[in-house]
């Protein structure tokens, strides 16, 4: 692994400036291992594209970092706070998960709206409910929010009445409603029409150019090029290569993804 | 008015079925009042028993499962006539005894009180299957959705899963109101003056079964129609955001 050098945390060195660190993370499916030890660091302001072929365990590596799949060992850190895990590795303070995970947002490749909420209600849901804003407060940054991802006109529309591209729009306001320290994107476009991709990658290219903390899993390897400053490449589990963006695309050690960007290209 | 009656043959019919003492009207009514009471009563007691029992199925430890399997098969297995009595008498005995046990004397059972516990505890069993059905219907990626963004259980519960399982719930849970209030019947074997008691009583005494059995029908048949105008004003509640398969979807 040519990478391991630039995986490897440094819990000494500004352990302020991390957003994330995951170390030496480990996730089987009864036999299935499907992360056999996978290390990872994003600074806060970081955009770290997550690439890899199907099963190369890039979602399960993203659903673990808000513990949505329970690791099977290693250690996670988010903003400093290490996240208390039993033996078994689920967490093992409810509280301090649930409090962890309102700072990480997550969007999701089927949306998951709330279809039996308006677009706006989705969006104050959280903070009216789990952070304890007043409604009137959420709802007017819930408008702002919706204007933003061009949905001011739909706030009061249910989701399954709008194009997936809408949908996912939405559920990107839903997220940034809680004003999260980092934001975990799941491939968002994978369940997209082809003309509706762009509409939301354009959304997440301007929360990247604001310097919004991103993971992002995608298959856009165009997009992921254009908008990380870190690209990871999952191979079977592990971290085969990583590094910025132009050494990983423009100059791929590893045959197995030079393999693989030759094959999506 | 009167006269229509006459004509019609009915004078003697309204005459009996009227609210005023020489009518049994008024006995009636009563008893349609102790049924619905008794049917509400239940329906809500097993609404109760459904929604613990339901998350109890479906997230339980092995033991708790066992014992709500045992619960459903059985009340589900037996008629609901012999479950009246078993629940009926058992439970009225245990209570007396319990409580000349404790050195008081034999406690009066209110009817309303026996007739709720004692359907609601066969509705609860009907009510988990529906609510385990509705809740697994549910796309988990809501539920998960509320998960990510730090929701606890319970809000998640009340938040989430039961707004979007109601409207695969409601048509079930209709069936077993519209149960729950036919149900109710059954309890003028144990003595309790509902309204087929209350109809048997003023028929026996008058010898005018066929009027007064019709008009308890009637009363029976007002409450199925009006329990169907407010469960399909439940449900078009509860299927908000769904868009309806008969309009044109492009």
């Amino acid at each position: 692994m040519p990478t391991a050098a630039s995986a490897k945390p440094s819990p000494e060195s500004d352990t302020l400036g991390e957003a994330i660190q995951v170390e030496d993370l480990h996730k089987s499916f009864g036999s299935l291992e499907v992360l056999k030890g996978v290390s990872l660091n994003a600074h806060k302001g970081d955009v770290v594209a997550i690439i890899g072929g199907s099963g190369s365990g890039k979602s399960t590596m993203l659903r673990c970092i808000n513990f949505l799949e329970t690791p099977t060992s290693g250690k996670i850190t988010i903003d400093g706070e290490q996240v208390e895990m039993n033996a078994d590795g689920s967490p093992a303070n409810r509280r301090q998960i649930e409090r962890i995970r309102t700072r990480l947002a997550m969007v999701f490749q089927q949306f998951n709206l709330w279809t039996h909420r308006t677009l706006l209600e989705n969006v104050i849901e959280v903070p009216v409910h789990v952070l304890k804003v007043p409604r009137t407060e959420a709802i007017a940054q819930a408008r702002i929010l919706l204007d933003r991802v061009g949905l001011g006109d739909k706030a009061d529309t249910f989701p399954a009445y709008l194009s997936g591209g809408q949908q996912q729009r939405a559920a990107i306001a839903r997220a940034l409603a809680v004003d999260p320290n980092v934001m975990l994107f799941d491939e968002p476009t994978s369940a997209l029409d082809p003309e509706l991709v762009g509409e939301v990658l354009t959304v997440i290219r301007d929360l990247a150019a604001e310097g919004r903390t991103m993971l992002l899993v995608t298959h856009e390897m165009k997009f992921a090029r254009e908008v990380a400053n870190h690209v990871v490449y999952l191979f079977e589990g592990r971290i085969e290569e990583q590094g910025p963006p132009a050494e990983v695309f423009g100059n791929p050690q590893s045959a197995r993804l030079k393999q693989f960007l030759s094959s999506v290209a | 008015m009167e006269l229509i009656l006459e004509t019609l043959g009915l004078a003697e019919s309204a005459q009996l079925l009227s609210l005023s003492p020489p009518g049994w009207g008024a006995n009636l009514l009563r008893g349609l009042v102790n049924s619905l009471k008794i049917a509400f009563g239940a329906f809500g007691f097993g609404l109760l028993i459904g929604l613990f029992g339901a998350y109890g199925k479906l997230y339980g430890g092995p033991v708790l499962r066992d014992l709500l399997a045992i619960y459903t098969t059985v009340i589900r297995a037996v008629p609901e006539l012999v479950l009246i009595l078993i629940l009926y008498y058992v439970g009225t005995d245990l209570i007396n005894k319990a409580s000349s046990a404790l050195g008081y004397g034999r406690i009066e059972i209110s009817g309303v009180v026996a007739g709720i516990w004692v359907l609601g505890i066969v509705q609860g069993a009907y009510s988990i299957e529906v609510l385990r059905g509705a809740i697994q219907a549910v796309p988990p990626g809501q539920i998960e959705a509320a998960r990510a963004f730090g929701m606890p259980p319970i809000m998640t519960m009340w938040r989430v899963t039961i707004p979007a399982m109601m409207s695969f719930a409601t048509p079930g849970l209709a069936n077993l109101w519209l149960i729950a209030t036919k149900d109710t019947a059954l309890l003028a074997i144990v003595g309790f003056s509902e309204l087929t008691l209350e109809t048997r009583q003023a028929a026996s005494s008058t010898r005018a079964y066929f009027t007064f059995f019709l008009a308890a029908g009637a009363l029976y048949l007002i409450v199925t129609l009006c329990s169907g105008v407010v469960f399909a004003w439940i449900e078009k509640w509860a299927r908000r955001g769904q868009p309806s398969l008969r309009e044109d979807r492009t």
